[in-house]
């Protein structure tokens, strides 16, 4: 009898199909590197629009994801830690956001914080006004990329080995306590994962934030903003830009991933 | 002495359970979901009883009429689980420092680091103190979670299961160490244990759990004369 084949014929085609698509993704990708000259990024780096989009990406990103962690931290726990079906409801009405389309997001935002609507009437009444403001930048941002961020402090909450809440319980430690000292270390990997993803979709909000913010240069106009904006004037400018989107990116995906093993790791130290 | 009294659901399960440590340590023994482990949660407070009480030295910890629940953290119960439950991301030291820690009058860091060290030095465990538990035996972490349970002062102890993970061997050193361990403490402790070797080394006051229910209850000989179920006859020949 002849040895079987290798690879059988279906296997190869799955594989036909599915090479397809992973060529298709790295495309984009591959463009911008291989397109790019070092001197070029350079020159581009250099263009007016960049270095005020840097500073205004990496100011408000920050603040995106602090707000994101110290409020999404205390609702992550309590969803956790809550059993029934409002915890649940809430944990899944808590997703909105990743699907919603951006434009919607941004449309919502506007209306909310509008001079038309409540909230933005009172503000105006204190002489404040949200839209197309570097304020906006940052709502946008935590609306978008909270939903990272919390979800995946669920899950760490859940993973938690709940019999060390109750022993640290037991030798006296009180909920403040057995939360910092157990919980948080404890569930740390999984939530640096999280702030990590979160960052990542602020740092490229594009829509919601040019309907909510606009696109005001030193103001409104992050990386990704300026991105679109260098396209009509300097093609290298918005390469370079997008290069130093891409090298982030990357650095972030192999920070979640470490976490994430590390998360796992400590995991199965428990058992 | 500690003295338990009560009732409640864990799920379809209906635990009525009465016992008191009067005749020094109890051992809680029974078959795989006869309701063992959340009897001793219900002691601690963490599942919260239906009727009863729960009393330590004459103090009410749990009294359904009275309306009484004192907190899990304010009840002063030592508790070692089956798997010992370190804190995986502390060492030996840390994990009982961190007992220490939780007192309201806790000593000064330094002290605590120092009384760390000579409870964990007693037990043999010196040169431990700095190990995390993945890299500790399985004797090792019991005695760390002794340490820390200890290090909380307790006024009662309960141990859950305090043989199953220990290999044969340690297994007959554990029971001998742990039999003089709480002869010494001299505090009220229940073991659970279903093994029946196992639960003669450490008490000679039994109660059998089963569904629920403690069937029968008192010393190994007044069980062995008059078995009150078949799994007290095996358990006692």
């Amino acid at each position: 009898m002849a040895p079987a084949p290798r690879f059988s014929r279906i296997t190869l085609a799955l594989g036909a199909l599915g090479s397809a698509l992973v060529v298709f993704l790295l495309l984009p990708i591959v463009g911008l590197v291989s397109g790019t000259s070092f001197a070029d990024a350079r020159a581009g780096l250099r263009h007016p629009l960049v270095a005020p989009a840097l500073e205004l990406s990496l100011v408000t990103t920050a603040l995106s994801v602090t707000l994101v962690v110290v409020l999404g931290t205390p609702l992550a726990w309590l969803v956790a830690r809550t059993p029934g079906r409002a915890a649940r409801w809430l944990e899944s009405s808590l997703k909105l956001p990743v699907v919603l389309p951006p434009a919607v997001a941004g449309l919502g935002l506007l209306l909310a914080f509008g001079r038309a609507s409540a909230l933005g009437g009172l503000l105006a009444r204190f002489g404040l006004s949200v839209p197309f403001t570097t304020a906006a930048v940052v709502l946008a941002q935590v609306f978008v990329a909270a939903p990272f961020y919390v979800e995946a402090a669920i899950a760490a909450f859940r993973r938690l080995d709940t019999s060390l809440l109750v022993i640290a319980r037991t030798l006296g430690a009180s909920p403040v306590r057995v939360l910092f000292r157990v919980a948080l270390p404890l569930a740390a990997p999984g939530l640096l994962s999280g702030a990590a993803l979160c960052w990542a979709r602020a740092l490229g909000e594009f829509g919601a934030t040019l309907m909510f913010a606009g696109s005001l240069a030193g103001r409104t106009q992050t990386l990704p903003l300026a991105i679109y904006a260098a396209l009509e004037s300097d093609l290298r400018a918005a390469r370079s830009l997008s290069l130093v989107l891409v090298v982030v990116a990357f650095a972030l995906l192999v920070a979640v991933q470490s976490a994430e093993r590390a998360s796992t790791r400590s995991g199965a130290e428990h058992d | 002495m500690l003295r338990v009294d009560l009732g409640g659901h864990i799920g379809q399960l209906r635990l009525e359970a009465r016992f008191d440590t009067s005749r020094g340590p109890v051992v809680l023994t029974g078959p795989n979901g006869s309701g063992k482990t959340s009897l001793l949660l219900m002691i601690l407070g963490v599942i919260a009883p239906e009727r009863g009480e729960v009393s330590l030295d004459g103090t009410s910890l749990f009294d359904a009429q009275r309306e009484v629940n004192v907190a899990v953290e304010q009840r002063a119960i030592g508790y070692v689980p089956q798997h010992y439950g370190l804190f995986p991301h502390l060492t030996a030291a840390q994990n009982v420092e961190f007992a220490l820690a939780c007192h309201e009058a806790a000593p000064p860091r330094a002290e605590r680091r120092e009384r760390a060290l000579s409870l964990l030095a007693e037990l043999g465990l010196a040169p431990y103190a700095e190990q995390r538990p993945h890299a500790l035996s399985a004797g090792e972490r019991q005695r760390v979670a002794l340490a820390r349970a200890f290090a909380s002062a307790p006024r009662a102890l309960l141990l859950d299961e305090p043989f199953a993970a220990l290999d044969v061997g340690t297994r007959r050193q554990v029971r001998v160490f742990l039999r003089d361990y709480l002869e010494r403490l001299a505090l009220p402790t229940v073991v659970v244990s279903h093994d029946a070797e196992d639960a003669r080394a450490v008490g000679r006051h039994i109660a059998v759990l089963e569904a629920g229910r403690v069937v029968q209850s008192g010393s190994w000989e007044e069980l062995a004369a008059d078995p009150a179920s078949a799994f007290v006859r095996e358990l006692t020949s």
